[in-house]
This record gives C-alpha cells, structure tokens and sequence, in this order.
C-alpha cells in the first residue's frame, strides 16, 4: 500500500499532463499542476530548514568534528529566519517586502552573503589558473587541439585577440582570434552540445515513462520490491 | 607632449612586474622544473587586483550577437513591455550583474516599461539592490507600477514558468509589496508572457535562461535575450539566433553592451561601467594563465626530451 498509493498518483498525475498537452478541454490543467507544484515547492523549504537544524543540531548535541560551525551555521540560520520572519527594521508594517530599503534582512544580505558567496566563487579563478597549467599540455593529438581551442578561446575573449590579429585584412577576418573564438563556439561546440542535448532529452523521456509506468521505483526509497 | 594616465601607469607598471616575474619562471621552465602553484596564485592575484587598484580598462566593440539585443531594446517603440529575470545569485553576479544594470538603463531611457522578477530566492536581494542603488538614481522621473514594477522571487521553478506562459496573474496576484497586480498599470492589457515584447532572462544556472526559453518564450514565439555567465555561453549557442535573438556572455558581453550604450547616449557616458572595468583583470588573468599554459608545455618538452635520451 505504501508504494501503491505514490505510484498510481505518478502515473494519473504523468498521463493527465501529457493527455492535457494533446486535449483543449482540459489543456489548462498543466496551469493548475504548476501551481500546485509552486506550493509544494515553498513545503519544501520548511523540510530544508528543517533537515538543516536536525543534522547541526546532532554535530553541536554530540561535539562532533567542527561542531563549532555547525554552531555557526545554526545561529546564522536562525539570525536571518528572524529578522526575516519579522522584517526587522523595514520600514512600514509586515506587509513590507522583506528586501525593502533599510531592513536588516537585506543589509545582511549585502553586507554578509553578497561577498561571501563572491569570495567563495572568486577563489575558483586561483584553481582555475593551477588546472590550466598542469592539464593543457600537448601530450597527443586530442589534447593539442583542445590546447589549441583552450588558447583560441582565451585569447579571443580578451581585447587582447582583436590587437595581435586586427591588422588580417577584412577578406580573411575568419583568421582574426575573436572571429575563430565566434567561429569555435558556433559550429563544433554547437554541434557538440546539440548531441548531448538531443541524448539528455531522450534520456529525460525514457526516464519519464519508467516513472510514469511504475519501472523505475528508486525514488520511492528502499529496495524495488512493491 | 606624452600624457600618461594614472591607468596607463598602472598598466606599464603591471605588465613589466608581470612579464619580469614571468621571463624568471621561463627561465626556470628551460631547466625542465616544475612550477609551484602557489607562485600561480601570486600572479593571478597581482594580475586581477592591479586593473581594480588601477583601474584599467580596455576598449570594446559590440559583437552580432551582443548588438542583437541591442538594437532589439533600442528599436521596440516607446512603451513597450521588457520582461527581466534576475536568475542568479552573489557568486555569479560580479558577471551578470553588470548585464543587469546596463539593460535596466537602456530599457527605462527608451521609455519602456520594465518588470523585473526573479526564481532565484537569492535574487529578490539583488533586485532590490541593482534597482536601487545602482538603475533608479539615473531616472528620478520614473515612477514605480507605471515605468516599472518588481514582482521579486516566486518558488517552483519551471513550474513557476510554466504558469506565467498562460496566466501571469494566477501565479503573481500581487507584487513584491503586496499590491495586487490588476491594479497596477503596467498589467493593464497584460494575461501572459505572450503579451511582453521582450524578455530577457539573466543568469546561468537552474533554473534560468535555459529554462525559460524551454518553458515559455519558445512554445509562444516570444523574442528572447539572454545573459550568463562565461561558462553556460557555450550552452546557450544551439539556441541562437532562432530561440533567443543575443546572448550576452561573460563580462565580455557587458562590456561589449556598455561600450554600445555609452557610445549612443550621452547621458550615460560617464556613467559608471563595471563590465568594461572588469575586462581589465579578466585580460591580464587570460594573458597570464595563456602564458602559464605555454610555461606548462616547454616543461612537458624538455622533460620528455630528457626522458627519450636516458
């Protein structure tokens, strides 16, 4: 029973939506669908904050290895849930939106979050710079031309590819580094991508009949056996 | 006479530092030793903080598929309906970011009436903060719900989308501050996405212009432009120019879009570009991994040249 019930509302849910697609009548039921998703959607939140303080709260109760952050991340969560929640220092009443001009929640948000995320995304720049160093090298025929494609690319997407190769008469511009770095990102990654698009998107409509006819059932959890 | 700039200083000061500390590792290279990262990371330090220390700026020319949307924005008559997501987060907006605020600015002094939303729950902050501090102070004149309107952050992803393409109201009855959307002007004669003229979706990841072009301006023939970050441009390629009329990649396309609206409006050309003012360090980095990546190979040489003669 308790792996009947999900997989008969999969499949009513999956063939309704797929039926409304090809029926007028009842074409605006995708509409009704992606509202209800929109409300679950916000539940999950709740079992997101929810599932957060569980797993900290257990490292803190525990003294686990660095519990000290997950003291960090709970006081931060709750920090920012409150001030949220009661949009301290925004200006009007509670209908206020919670990023008015003014709210703590939004000055965290600017001064707190906005430069730790950069920072964090920043530093992939340094471990970027390493990997090139260590990975472009022209070992065989297919690591030199993606070498070579690499150095088209970089070059070409700095001002620097326009003034090494700006003086290649107009005839010939294909030959100008950022025309060849155009010229890369429109015919052979675009033919690479269109394939591993066209295979994602078969892969995306086999996997959705297996749910939607009750073969696939590992999003149930636990073993297979219904 | 020969007037250097405080940037042109920076510039010589920087690319002779660099190329001295370069010309010394090459050396180096030439024996066949490998290089430490962390003398890596020193350079790409010095060559991202010198440009903003200096700030140094380099010249660009807006490419077909960055003027595109361009002359998009700059050609739809006067009152017309722009659409703007704000699909991203802090990480990625140091590059989308400044997309953001020069398509704001292009849209609201051609007279357009701009919406703004976002299905990131980090880009309702961003809204409020791009909009405020950096688009608003340029048009005094304009008036909110009648030149522009932020709807802020909607949970569901595509199911959000998927809404939108037929009934915008049934997933947003009210803006950002609670004001039901029948009463504000720019909704008047609005029931779908179909009913924009444009829109434009900033971001790079999930869900995000991919998405949007999937679930709504694809299936209804909507005109769409897109802005990401560096690394989806690649991805956004197949799409182009039939699903989406530009695509504005990396900092490189928004100082590719700066240099054009600077270049037209007046009014603007003193105007602040943190595109064109991030493509200094993005140059000098590029240059310096591209210099790294030639290091790289003289090693991998001469080591297998040592190698084939023991």
């Amino acid at each position: 029973m308790r792996r009947n019930i999900p997989l008969a509302v999969t499949f009513v849910v999956g063939m309704l939506l797929i039926v409304s697609v090809f029926l007028p009548p009842i074409e605006t039921i995708g509409e009704d669908f992606g509202v209800f998703f929109s409300i679950i959607a916000v539940f999950a939140f709740f079992l997101g904050g929810g599932n957060l303080i569980k797993v900290h709260f257990g490292k803190i109760m525990k003294k686990s290895n660095d519990w000290e952050f997950s003291l960090v991340t709970v006081v931060g969560f709750f920090a920012m849930l409150i001030i949220g929640l009661f949009k301290i220092g925004a200006p009007g009443d509670i209908s206020t939106s919670v990023t008015a001009e003014g709210s703590y929640f939004q000055e965290m948000f600017v001064y707190l979050i906005n430069p730790l995320q950069s920072t964090m995304y920043a530093l992939l720049a340094f471990f970027v710079a390493s990997a090139s160093y260590r990975a472009f090298r022209a070992k065989n025929r297919e690591a030199t031309i993606l070498l070579v494609a690499a150095f088209i690319i970089l070059l070409g997407r700095t001002p620097l590819g326009m003034m090494l190769t700006g003086w290649i008469p107009e005839s010939f511009s294909i030959f100008q580094v950022p025309n060849l770095a155009v010229w890369i990102m429109n015919s052979p990654n675009l033919a690479g991508q269109r394939a591993i698009m066209i295979g994602i998107s078969l892969g995306v409509v086999a996997m959705s009949l297996r749910l939607i006819l009750g073969i696939e059932r590992t999003y149930l959890g636990g073993d297979d056996k219904g | 006479m020969l007037l250097l700039t405080f940037s042109d200083i920076g510039l010589i000061v920087t690319l002779v530092i660099i190329a001295a500390g370069l010309g010394l590792i090459l050396k180096l290279a030439l024996k066949g030793k490998e290089i430490d990262r962390r003398i890596i990371f020193i350079f790409i330090f010095f060559s991202v903080a010198s440009p903003i220390i200096f700030q140094i700026k380099f010249s660009e020319k807006a490419t077909a598929v960055v003027k595109s949307i361009y002359d998009k924005i700059d050609n739809l008559p006067e009152g017309s309906k722009i659409l703007i997501s704000f699909d991203f987060d802090p990480a990625m907006a140091p590059e989308v970011q400044p997309m953001a605020i020069v398509l704001g600015r292009h849209a609201l002094i051609k007279g357009h009436e701009v919406v703004f939303m976002s299905l990131w729950t980090t880009g309702q902050s961003l809204l409020t903060e791009i909009i405020n501090e950096y688009i608003l102070p340029d048009f005094p004149e304009k008036q909110e719900f009648i030149d522009y309107v932020t709807l802020g952050f909607k949970a569901g992803n595509e199911g959000v989308l998927k809404v939108i393409a037929t009934d915008f109201k049934k997933m947003f009855p009210v803006d950002n501050n609670g004001r039901p959307l029948d009463s504000i002007p720019i909704f008047d004669g609005v029931k779908s996405c179909s009913d924009f003229d444009l829109v434009i979706s900033i971001g790079g990841g999930k869900p995000g212009p991919k998405e949007w072009i999937l679930f709504v301006t694809d299936p209804s023939n909507i005109p769409m432009a897109v802005g990401v970050a560096a690394v989806i441009a690649p991805q956004m390629y197949p799409y182009y120019p039939a699903q989406v009329l530009g695509i504005m990649g990396g900092v490189k396309g928004a100082a590719e879009y700066e240099s054009e609206f600077i270049g037209n409006y007046e009014r603007f050309k003193d105007m602040k570009t943190p595109g064109l003012l991030t493509m200094g360090p993005q140059t000098l980095a590029h240059t310096v991994i591209m210099a790294f990546i030639i290091i790289g190979n003289i090693i991998y040489f001469r080591k297998r040249k040592k190698e084939a003669k023991s």
